[in-house]
């Protein structure tokens, strides 16, 4: 039974890359109301296909596409796609969403996702043409740069407006950091998604599409698109359209919360020389958008002297801390190199960044030294040093290629000496740029985040940012927040819409959209139990694979030292006051103090099936 | 008397569509503003204004330039393309049979082949709504539909603006 409910494709391919094979499948009506899309599709695709013991880069992993029932459509921000797999980083759940203009195209070819399975015995991209769609051979594509394969597999295919999501060298050589990239600059940046690829042997994802989607009330959600056009021309996105998100790096260091020296310090004593606004006079040279948005927040810099003369990058406030304070390096020109190469690459700026900025505190301390470090001088602020680090892990060269590749979790566990206690990460996820102890609310969602540390999975910086609460402290009260904010941001990532229109849109005018798209009479609350139910199921996914409580804390710098900031000096969290934020977020959550889901919260959600095999109360 | 506004304007005053590359951003909103204005279609590729980016800077939005001397009119072996008073390109669809000669034959690369019916489609300058649409809703107020004179006076009044500020900083 095919899928009623408009705004869906209705259908979605799923491919055998062992037999070159797939075929087509009907989306169903309860998958698409009650898992909306994206993220939903995502968790419900997992579950039901990756069992326990199943490793990340075995042919038996499963790498989902998904997009969501606006994608293709006028309404703002949603040429959006997510990717999941088992994640060879964190052993969890595996997702990371992009944006540009592949997602449109994807869905306008009469697809809602494509699943894959199984290795193809040699490098292959997977290419959708309307509804044709199968392999081509990508043995002249492998060891290409990501923008290298955007331009060449165009060439082959004789058009140039052809979609391609790629791997670079990282992902092929299954670095675990290594991204998916498509439209030069925009990422599937987290989790490791790109070595999963490179483990199927799977270059690239291209994708041509001409057809329309049917949405149930096209003049209905055209005139309301044009509204929300115009509420994002207004203060709420101001930040996002006027400097971008590097605005954050001053913002941040007023509240000691701009990670610098591997998290030891919460300010950079040059951060106006990295400030957004610095950047915005001598490197930003074309502010560009990602189809149908009429925010458009992609700062793209070009190094304009120097050795790195002519280098280009798209820059955020995460690449531009990692990678820049988080290593004590201090000049746009070498962050906007660093930024280039992981972008070409093929890895994530975040977890580089971090990697590399426990690599130099190692370095520092003594831990690593002369042939560890392939003999660099990998002090912090020696931007040089950073960047040949990262040419190394790119490509698993050397002895420190090959220890940074596998990200800071193991390569923390191989190194040892205590080296682990600043490996700042959680579940194996590298730690984004918000302070873990002058953020605490952000901090408890970070560390409950379903995909490792993270702040795109439940915004819970934001009340700490903005101060309505004390951010310095930790209480059971938070836990409702992360809950709430969770539940909120699967509904976006579901639908799929940018974080960044959130300001905007009420949970009200996301309904709104669902509604107007699908004909589907879907009110706020029911959109948020979905949230609630799509977190649930992803929840389920990471206790099949052997996650318990002792997966939802920061690491033990956030513990064990005290902040040293002029503002914060002194800060650090307690563990009697994390354990009880996160006893309050279990609780708020319905889940056992170990932070499983109760049946019966299971069975208020829809999930009767997933609670029996859990076995609680 | 002749009454005011009624005549279409060529040379000069013929008014086109002018995209600010500094602005344009390459959202793409205009093109599917454009397909549902003209097709109540939300597929972006249904569009009469073509999005273009050439990487890494550039971005532009461009339709029918309302030439003086239409080469896609000149191209058309059946007379399907023709141009109306105020320059814009009309395309009579039963005359048309797809060759796209008249598509091939412009500079611009303004027309295109309409997806489902496969005649040629150009901007009409949605006149039967009054204004161009894609005008109305761009986000970034990007492109404009004005007069040739009037996108020119607009640079000369920008390059001015320019040297009188560089001028001022220098003797500051």
């Amino acid at each position: 039974m095919g899928v009623e409910t408009k705004g869906y494709a209705g259908k979605y391919i799923v491919f055998d890359l062992g037999k070159g094979k797939g075929r087509s499948e009907a989306l169903s009506e309860s998958v698409a109301t009650n898992f909306i899309g994206g993220y939903g599709f995502g968790a419900r695709t997992l579950y039901d296909n990756v069992r326990a013991g199943v490793e990340p880069y075995s042919p038996e992993n499963v790498l989902a596409w998904w997009t969501g029932p606006l994608a293709g459509t006028v309404a703002p921000t949603t040429s959006k796609y997510a990717v999941f797999a088992r994640s060879p980083l964190t052993g969890f759940f595996g997702f990371g969403v992009s944006s540009g203009g592949f997602a449109y195209e994807l869905k306008s070819a009469g697809w809602d996702g494509v699943v894959f399975f199984g290795r193809s015995p040699k490098p292959v991209y997977f290419f959708v043409d309307d509804d044709a769609y199968g392999l081509r051979d990508a043995s002249a594509l492998w060891g290409k740069t990501t923008w290298e394969t955007e331009e060449l597999v165009r060439e082959e295919l004789g058009d140039d407006a052809v979609r391609v999501a790629s791997i670079g060298p990282a992902g092929e050589g299954l670095v675990r950091i290594a991204n998916i990239t498509n439209d030069r600059n925009r990422q599937v940046g987290r989790t490791g998604l790109g070595s999963v690829m490179g483990s199927k042997m799977l270059k690239a994802v291209a994708a041509r599409g001409t057809g329309s989607v049917d949405v149930a009330d096209p003049e209905g959600l055209f005139e309301f698109s044009m509204e929300l056009n115009e509420r994002c021309q207004g203060p709420k996105t101001e930040k996002y359209r006027i400097y971008g998100t590097p605005a954050n790096v001053l913002v941040h260091q007023k509240l000691c919360c701009l990670p610098s020296y591997n998290f030891q310090r919460g300010t950079f004593e040059y951060a106006e020389e990295v400030s957004g606004e610095r950047m915005m006079r001598t490197h930003v040279k074309k502010v560009i958008a990602c189809t149908n948005c009429p925010i458009a927040c992609d700062h793209v810099n070009e190094v304009r002297d120097g050795p790195y003369k002519g280098t280009v990058a798209s820059m955020d406030y995460e690449s531009l801390d990692m990678l820049g304070p988080c290593c004590g390096v201090r000049d746009l020109d070498s962050i906007t190199k660093a930024v280039n190469i992981c972008d070409t690459m093929g890895v994530d700026t975040i977890s580089a960044g971090v990697t590399i900025a426990w690599a130099m505190e190692c370095y520092e301390r003594g831990i690593l030294a002369g042939e560890d470090v392939d003999g660099l001088d990998l002090r912090f602020g020696n931007a040089e040093a950073m960047i040949r680090a990262l040419g190394l892990l790119c490509r698993k060269e050397g002895r420190l290629g090959r220890l940074l590749a596998e990200g800071v979790k193991r390569a923390s566990e191989a190194v040892g000496k205590g080296s682990e206690k600043f490996a700042v990460h959680n579940k194996g996820l590298e730690w984004g740029a918000y302070s873990m102890r002058s953020l605490k609310t952000s901090t408890l969602g970070f560390a409950t985040s379903i995909r490792g540390a993270c702040y795109l999975r439940s915004g819970s910086y934001q009340v700490d940012v903005k101060g309505t609460v004390d951010r310095l402290k930790l209480d059971r009260s938070r836990g409702k927040i992360v809950y709430e904010g969770e539940n909120s941001y699967a509904i976006i990532d579901s639908l799929i819409l940018c974080k960044f229109i959130r300001g905007v849109m009420s949970a009200g005018d996301m309904a709104k959209l669902y509604t107007l798209a699908t004909g589907f009479e879907m009110t706020e609350k029911q959109l948020m139990l979905a949230g609630e139910r799509i977190h649930n199921l992803a929840k389920c996914f990471n206790l099949v694979h052997g996650a318990s409580r002792k997966d939802d804390y920061p690491p033990p710098r956030a513990f064990e030292e005290e902040m040293t900031d002029d503002g914060v000096r002194g800060a650090r969290i307690t563990r009697e006051e994390y354990d009880e934020a996160l006893d309050g977020y279990y609780e708020a959550r319905g889940w056992t103090g170990e932070g499983i889901p109760m049946r019966s919260k299971l069975a208020e959600l829809g999930l009767e099936k997933e609670g029996e095999g859990l076995g609680v109360g | 008397m002749r009454a005011l506004s009624v005549l279409p304007k060529t040379g000069r005053m013929r008014r086109i569509i002018v995209c600010d590359i500094q602005k344009c951003n390459g959202c793409q909103v205009c093109e599917a503003v454009c397909a549902y204005a003209k097709e109540k279609s939300l597929n972006l590729k249904m569009s009469r204004i073509r999005v273009l980016r050439v990487e890494p800077f550039l971005n532009i939005a461009l339709a029918c330039r309302k030439c003086e001397k239409p080469t896609c009119v000149k191209a058309c072996p059946r007379d399907a393309v023709t141009a109306l008073d105020d320059g814009s390109i009309s395309v009579d669809k039963d005359k048309c049979n797809g060759c796209a000669w008249c598509i091939e034959s412009c500079e611009f690369g303004v027309l295109k082949l309409h997806l489902d019916n496969k005649v040629a489609i150009v901007c009409d300058f949605c006149k039967e709504l009054g204004e161009p649409q894609c005008v109305k809703y761009c986000p970034k107020e990007a492109i404009s539909y004005t007069t040739v004179e009037q996108a020119a006076r607009k640079s000369s009044r920008e390059v001015a603006e320019h040297f009188l500020a560089e001028l001022s900083t220098s003797t500051a």
